[in-house]
């Protein structure tokens, strides 16, 4: 095979050195179902003799039981791993493929090509330098070519090589092959392509793999494998400043505390300036320590451990940069986000983002826009379903150091992990800082709360009934909210009736709309505990991860939990208005405990069996619980 | 300027995920299995950690089969104050009398290394077990995250893997569930031969080609390590010059011919040769996509 000169064994030292000093070169194969990525996959393991005999022969078996090449050796086999894959003939998740050129390795994402898997490709895409976009030549640029493109640039890749595949299919015709490139760079002219290759290929017969094909005299550029290994890959973050996330702070004894993290951008030498983030503090670099002994100079890639000449607080999570051109910090962003959950995005509700190597409380504060994979139009919607995109507003409980996306990509790319199913739901490219933030800055106010509440004699409390409708929450509510004015107590009702035909009057039931409702009716409670009040807030508050936002909105202790307990069936037929009813003649949708889930508390402070207890009865439990906790003088 | 090979990235690769387990789960622990992508964890992992020491353990689950020149070699690191070494032995294995040869290599692997895994994950409570596979080792393989998610009873559902994006890697797992850490998964033979060349790290001597005594069984070379191996009436067995690609259960490995006695002369052999590395172990043997049922079983 050309290209691949044997080794010359006589002097296999000598090779063995130069084997040590290839590049590395990620790149992700994307294209539709059945334009042949794993084929190409499969041709070019072959093709760098990473196939051995075994795997050969197990092959041309499978071939003929599974295969849809007939006799011939069915490629696509080697790379479709999991049986049930092999099974239905389908990709069904990211594969990593690898093989070396005398001149570089190759790790290989190979993602599938079906809708519902968009988020396989963006995982893929995270860690490449370059795509190779797969065209069938008969069937030219398709609605899932532009979609491909259109999330491969979105993650920052800049290099493109066209791969019009099944070249032989068209005669290895020079006029189709013209018309896809020209139409495939001209609806990817504003994804910020640096280079974009196209090459003619088969890669079941092999065309313009390794070398020219004789079958297109007509092509003058150079075949699959060369390019790939003479592209220049400008490293995503070539003029980037110094940023290295602290992992982990290196402390075995007193004399020694080192920072141990890897270098996500720039380069570094003993003496100079850091400046650690978010604190903002500055010191100089003293050692770059690796077991092989001190370093002169770190680059991107490496991963050290750094000294420091100043005993500057620094922990997992901060990020070190170079002092002179810091990263941004904010705790508000505009993102562009990418959903890869079942369950939809719900703005307001409390997710954790991975960012470095922090993690932190995150809320979408409200969605701008959903884009249209497809054609990138903006679409007005609340929420993102599995594989959607959308522009947010980010909220965090903490500052964090980034850079935008667009300038560096390992500094601006975060995931959002459910909090209740630990599971990754999405990911998020940073825009840019949102400076509302850092200017309204808190008036801090000479009379708190404590004193507000002293003048009234008590301590601020927030009582949330909790419960299905008709489960008598405001009818409880309501009797505990007389005694404790019969105390002297200053206290306040919201009720969940009352607030919708005010405050909340935009809002309806979809799963959106309840998490914003109880956002915004947590933070009415909030401002009324720091007034001073005990609150009574009567919400059916149906999802867990809402009541326990609201429950860290405010101060250890002051959030009570009150579940007002009743079977579904005895709420049904209680139907004080009438809405079960409706519920069930489907006249009302998203009706709790009907269409729509209610999560009952896992440990609610106080937990009221309202079947078998009177509304006075549990009134009563409540007060006593309250007396107990010494909230209330008896 | 320093330019970075393909050797450096993924050096720098594997020690940062060795960091993040380290920083972000509460009690995990190394697999160690005495053998060549093991020993190039343990080294990644020593330069991740210094000049402090490794901080978890090594865990070695032993069957009884290993070969003796594994365990000699396991044992020295019982020397080095930079690591610490646990071994555990499915005693109730033990006590039913396993072995590959009464119950066969199935149940063998099962009970003595799948099973004893098991135990030993829930004896320790550990939360993260690191391991030295590799996604070309083996197709179903290909698939495996770096951070693989394991159920409370330890089964692996492809289905349920969490993507991973960048190098961000999500640990958060409820009680009782657990991680399986792969740092080297993007590693090939190739890369580990020559890391091992450049780093000059230490070895089971078995790598390395030696005259020992074996027999030939279904293609396969066993080495007759010791009295246990049952010879078949009129098998004797005899001398040869071989060596392991792979090591396990000495007699579930297959030796080969070979006079590769360096770690230069093992690369131009695997330069030369035509047979995929896990053709030597018995255990993919017995169906096309036995390695995933085996994964979604808890063996690593």
């Amino acid at each position: 095979m050309d290209g691949y000169a044997a080794p010359d064994f006589a002097n296999i030292e000598e090779y063995l050195d130069s084997q040590l000093k290839k590049s590395l070169l990620r790149f992700i194969t994307c294209g539709s179902v059945d334009d042949g990525k794993s084929t190409l996959i499969g041709r070019l393991l072959y093709e760098s003799k990473m196939i051995f005999d075994d795997q050969l022969a197990s092959l041309k078996n499978e071939s003929k039981k599974f295969g849809t090449q007939g006799e011939e050796i069915d490629f696509a086999l080697l790379v479709d791993g999991l049986a049930a894959e092999r099974e239905q003939g389908i990709t069904i998740d990211v594969a990593y493929r690898f093989f070396a050129t005398e001149r570089r390795k190759y790790i290989v994402a190979d993602t599938p090509g079906h809708e519902q898997y968009t988020r396989n490709m963006a995982t893929g895409a995270s860690t490449a330098d370059l795509a190779i976009v797969m065209i069938d030549a008969r069937k030219g640029v398709l609605t899932q070519t532009r979609r491909h493109s259109f999330i491969v640039s979105l993650l920052g890749i800049r290099n493109v090589v066209l791969c019009i595949n099944k070249m032989d299919l068209v005669g290895y015709d020079r006029d189709v092959f013209d018309k896809i490139e020209a139409d495939y760079r001209a609806f990817a002219a504003d994804f910020g392509f640096e280079n974009i290759q196209a090459i003619p290929v088969s890669a079941l017969a092999g065309d313009n793999i390794v070398d020219h094909s004789e079958n297109t005299p007509w092509y003058d550029g150079p075949p699959l494998i060369e390019y790939l290994d003479t592209v220049e890959i400008a490293s995503d973050v070539k003029d980037q400043p110094f940023r290295m996330p602290v992992q982990w702070v290196n402390r075995p004894n007193l004399d020694f505390r080192g920072f141990a993290g890897q270098i996500l951008s720039g380069s570094l030498k003993p003496g100079d300036g850091v400046r650690a983030l978010p604190s903002g503090k500055s010191s100089k670099v003293a050692r770059i320590v690796t077991m092989g002994g001190d370093l002169d100079e770190a680059v991107e890639g490496q991963s050290v451990t750094l000294t420091l000449e100043d005993e500057i607080d620094v922990s997992r999570g901060d990020v070190l940069c170079a002092d002179k051109q810091p990263a941004e910090v904010s705790d508000q962003f505009q993102a562009t986000m990418l959903w890869m959950s079942d369950s939809a995005m719900l703005p307001g509700r409390s997710y954790v983002m991975k960012i470095g190597a922090r993690e932190c409380q995150m809320q979408v504060t409200e969605q701008r826009y959903r884009i249209d994979v497809n054609t990138r139009a903006h679409e007005a919607a609340k929420t993102l379903d599995l594989n959607e995109i959308g522009i947010v507003n980010i909220a965090l409980d903490r500052d964090v150091a980034f850079d935008a996306y667009q300038d560096n990509r390992r500094m601006g790319g975060f995931i959002v992990i459910d909090r209740m199913t630990n599971e990754t739901v999405g990911l998020g490219l940073i825009n840019f800082a949102l400076r509302r933030a850092s200017n309204i800055h808190r008036q801090s106010m000479d009379i708190g709360k404590e004193l507000r509440a002293s003048m009234k004699g008590q301590k601020p409390v927030m009582l949330w009934f909790t419960g299905l409708s008709g489960a008598g929450k405001s009818t409880v509510a309501n009797l505990v909210e007389k005694r404790l004015a019969a105390m002297g107590k200053h206290t306040y009702t919201l009720d969940g009736d009352n607030v919708r035909h005010g405050l909340n009057n935009d809002l309806g039931f979809t799963d959106a709309d309840r998490v914003e409702n109880i956002r915004r009716v947590g933070e009415v409670a909030k401002l009324m505990l720091d007034a001073g009040l005990i609150v009574l807030v009567s919400f059916i508050s149906p999802f867990r991860a809402e009541r326990r936002i609201v429950r860290q909105m405010v101060e250890d202790g002051e959030f009570w939990e009150v579940f007002v307990d009743v079977p579904l069936d005895v709420a049904e037929s209680r139907d004080v208005k009438g809405l079960y009813k409706k519920a069930r003649a489907g006249e009302i949708k998203n009706f709790t405990g009907i269409d729509s889930p209610y999560e009952a508390p896992t440990d609610p402070e106080i937990h009221i069996d309202a079947d078998r207890l009177s509304p006075e009865a549990a009134a009563d439990v409540v007060i006593a619980r309250l007396e107990q906790a010494g909230l209330i003088g008896s | 300027m320093t330019t970075l090979t393909h050797l450096d990235r993924l050096e720098a690769e594997s020690i940062h995920i060795l960091r993040e387990v380290a920083a972000s789960m509460q009690n995990p622990v190394m697999m160690y299995s005495i053998g060549k992508d093991s020993s190039v964890l343990l080294h990644l992992a020593r330069k991740a950690f210094y000049p402090g020491p490794i901080p978890f353990p090594l865990l070695h689950v032993d069957t009884t089969w290993k070969f003796k020149e594994m365990i000699a070699f396991r044992d020295a690191l019982n020397d080095d104050p930079q690591t610490e070494l646990l071994v555990h032995i499915n005693q109730e294995g033990v006590e039913q009398g396993i072995g590959p040869f009464t119950h066969g290599s199935a149940v063998h692997t099962d009970v003595m290394k799948t099973q004893g895994l098991k135990q030993a994950l829930d004896k320790y409570k550990f939360d993260a077990a690191i391991g030295g596979a590799r996604r070309d080792e083996e197709k179903s393989r290909a698939k495996e995250r770096i951070f693989s998610f394991r159920s409370a009873q330890h089964r692996w559902d492809p289905k349920t893997q969490r993507p991973e994006l960048w190098s961000l890697y999500n640990a958060r797992i409820k009680p009782g569930e657990s991680v399986r850490v792969f740092p080297i998964s993007n590693w090939t033979e190739l890369d580990i031969w020559q890391y091992i060349y450049q780093e000059n790290i230490d070895l089971v001597p078995l790598y390395f080609a030696a005259e020992r005594p074996v027999v030939e069984r279904d293609g396969i070379m066993v080495m007759v390590d010791d009295g246990r191996l049952p010879l078949e009436p009129g098998e004797e067995p005899m001398m040869k010059k071989v060596r392991f690609r792979t090591l396990g259960c000495y007699p579930l490995t297959g030796a080969v011919e070979s006079s590769a006695s360096t770690v230069t002369e093992i690369i131009e052999e695997m330069l030369r040769t035509t047979t995929s590395e896990r053709e030597g172990r018995a255990i993919d043997k017995d169906a096309p996509a036995s390695m995933e049922m085996k994964k979604q079983e808890g063996y690593f």
